[in-house]
């Protein structure tokens, strides 16, 4: 096999990130939900960067695995591992059902209309769960006590979401070079002309949703017990930090791309992190400034600037080659 | 369910939900309205509709607190919202006009959030309404009963809807304003400055929902965070009465007032908000179902 610079990459980020709990101990929670937001910016690119539905209410989808997965814990009466990897596993089925079941439905729509359709969605997932008392209602559900020290609880769950968003990113590298990802793309390009074609339209755009749902759902139940306390609005259906930032991530780093999505969320967590050090109080204000200020100023993200740029230093020479050999014939 | 066999037996409750839902309805219609203009003129579904509303809102309850009274504070919040229009438009939306959608709607997401935090970080987190002190009219031997200060807001919602008409109709903005829906293109060439009709539109639309805002704050209630709900009605009632039929929208909205009336008492105060976002994603659905037979989408 020949080992590239994305290898090389790869291999580095692993080593600095197996190495993070010893290298920044104090950082732990920190550092889990960077693994959190690389996972969000990965999922919503699947739908968002490489098919073109923008969901605005994947965060839909997280919400139902923090709630399946604190559902289970409560009510299996097993021990705490076996109660958590079990309400992991709930949590993901549950996802990938409601992904099956509105998927069809909901990417029917398109445009605008798909965009806040979604939204809705997150919207009352999250409504629902403040209303319904089985689920604690508004006030939200506690999580079992972690039987270990806080260090270990730190790290397990810093490894949980490790591991998380490696499978995600491994299984969508993977994914994006098969035909599975050449028909999520034609979808994109053109969806009537890719159904013209003989692609199956809506086969494909559910079972894109329904790998992003699966691995949100997988995300929801250690993020649940790592956060601590369940709540409907500012943790598992959070539409208006979440779900806003799992879209503008990828766009950030640059949509439809695999490394786009991890380099906005890393920049985007750190400066957030920034934000809640330096300005507290202000940080929500700075939060939306900086989503506005994202969208109209750098809308093609990293990744497409720097494709942009490349393209226009290949154009540029092309053009001097050009000029060049012109003013050759004509001497 | 017990409340929906109380309805039933009691059929004054009936009356008292629709005309509930018809006067809070006229309020999300005049908010409807006002997306719809953006929408039809600049194709930008403005999400922050429901903040612009809320500002409207915060604006004539503190005036109200320095002591003037609504009457005189809501034209002062529609022409302090018109500014707000045109500044936001200066700043932001223009440009994100004619641009991907997506860009439109995650900008003015973004602008949502910005006010929503800065209303919170400004005025306090908490519920705030104008007390009037205006008694109630009961009617049917007391079981209906209509606070005089929703009736009011229903007059107001009128009058301000027939004024906007007249104004669409009547004047050169708001032919110029209604050229530019039609065909952008042509009207720039027959001398049209389409860019000042954008922004025109888009202060036209920060001054209606200032006006509701105030409406909303006399008769029910204000909150950084409620904002968001607001949007979602207003889309809502755009969808199905479609771009620039008044009277569709005006049905439509008292439609989705009674809608939402009945579905609290039915469901209970707790599943309102939830019955009212599960019934956008509904309408959607029903919609691409009915579009499809006819191999259509919604786009």
């Amino acid at each position: 096999m020949n080992i590239t610079r994305e290898h090389l990459v790869i291999a580095a980020v692993g080593v600095v990130s197996l190495a993070a709990p010893w290298l920044f101990p104090n950082y732990l929670a920190t550092l889990a939900l960077l693994w959190l937001m690389v996972l969000f910016a990965l999922t919503w690119d699947v739908n968002g960067g490489q098919m073109g539905y923008n969901s605005f209410g994947n965060i839909f989808f997280f919400g139902l695995g923090v709630y399946a997965c604190a559902v289970v814990q409560r009510d299996s009466g097993l021990g705490y591992f076996p109660a958590l990897f079990l309400g992991m596993g709930c949590g993901g089925l549950v996802a990938l059902v409601a992904a099956l079941l509105l998927g069809p439905f909901m990417l029917g729509l398109r445009g605008h209309y798909f965009a806040i359709g979604t939204l809705a969605l997150g919207l009352a997932g999250g409504e629902i769960a403040a209303g319904w008392d089985f689920v604690g209602a508004a006030s939200g559900m506690d999580v079992p006590i972690f039987p270990g020290s806080i260090d270990f609880r730190g790290r397990f769950y810093y490894y949980v979401l490790l591991a998380l968003a490696t499978i995600t990113f491994f299984t969508l590298r993977w994914l994006y070079t098969t035909r599975f990802g050449l028909a999520i793309n034609a979808i994109r390009d053109n969806e009537d002309k890719a159904e013209a074609m003989g692609l199956r339209t809506t086969v494909y755009k559910t079972a894109a949703w329904c790998i992003a749902a699966v691995y949100l759902g997988l995300a929801g139940g250690p993020v649940g017990n790592l956060v601590g306390i369940i709540t409907p609005h500012d943790l598992a259906f959070a539409a208006a930090t979440y779900g806003v930032w799992m879209v503008l991530m990828p766009m950030l780093g640059g949509r439809g791309t695999i490394w786009g999505p991890v380099i906005g969320a890393v920049i985007f967590h750190l400066t957030q992190e920034f934000f809640w050090i330096y300005l507290l109080g202000w940080q929500r204000v700075a939060m939306g400034l900086l989503i506005v200020v994202i969208v109209v100023f750098f809308p093609q993200g990293i990744l497409g600037w720097i494709q942009e740029r490349r393209r226009q230093k290949a154009y540029n020479a092309a053009q001097t080659a050009t000029a060049n050999n012109s003013a050759g014939d004509t001497s | 369910m017990d409340n929906l066999t109380l309805l039933f037996n009691v059929p004054a409750l009936n009356v008292q939900l629709l005309v509930n839902g018809i006067l809070v309805g006229a309020i999300f219609g005049l908010v409807a309205y006002g997306m719809a203009l953006v929408w039809g003129v600049m194709n930008i579904i403005n999400v922050a509709q429901g903040e612009l509303v809320m500002l409207g809102g915060y604006i004539v309850y503190f005036l109200f607190e320095a002591g003037v009274t609504p009457i005189i504070g809501i034209p002062i919040a529609v022409v302090v919202m018109y500014g707000v229009g045109i500044l936001l438009y200066r700043l932001v939306l223009f440009r994100v006009v004619g641009k991907d959608f997506f860009l439109s709607i995650l900008a003015t997401f973004g602008l949502s959030i910005l006010i929503q935090q800065l209303t919170n970080q400004i005025f306090g987190a908490d519920v705030q309404t104008i007390s009037y002190g205006l008694g109630s009219w009961f009617f049917l031997d007391g079981t209906v009963s209509v606070s005089s200060i929703k009736a009011i807001a229903f007059v107001a919602v009128l009058v301000l809807g027939a004024a906007l008409v007249v104004f669409m109709r009547r004047s050169r903005l708001g032919q110029a304003i209604r050229a530019t829906t039609q065909n952008p293109r042509a009207a720039r060439i027959l001398g049209i400055d389409t860019e000042r009709v954008y922004a025109s539109t888009f202060a036209l639309n920060a001054a209606i929902c200032g006006a509701a805002g105030g409406l909303v704050a006399m008769t029910y209630i204000i909150q950084p965070y409620a904002g968001l709900i607001y949007t979602i009605r207003a889309f809502m009632i755009v969808i199905v009465a479609g771009l620039g039929n008044l009277v569709a929208v005006v049905i439509s909205a008292f439609g989705l007032g009674i809608a939402e009336n009945y579905a609290g008492f039915v469901l209970g105060a707790e599943y309102q908000t939830a019955f009212i976002y599960s019934l956008l994603v509904a309408i959607l659905i029903c919609r691409s179902l009915w579009l499809r037979r006819s191999r259509q989408y919604l786009s």
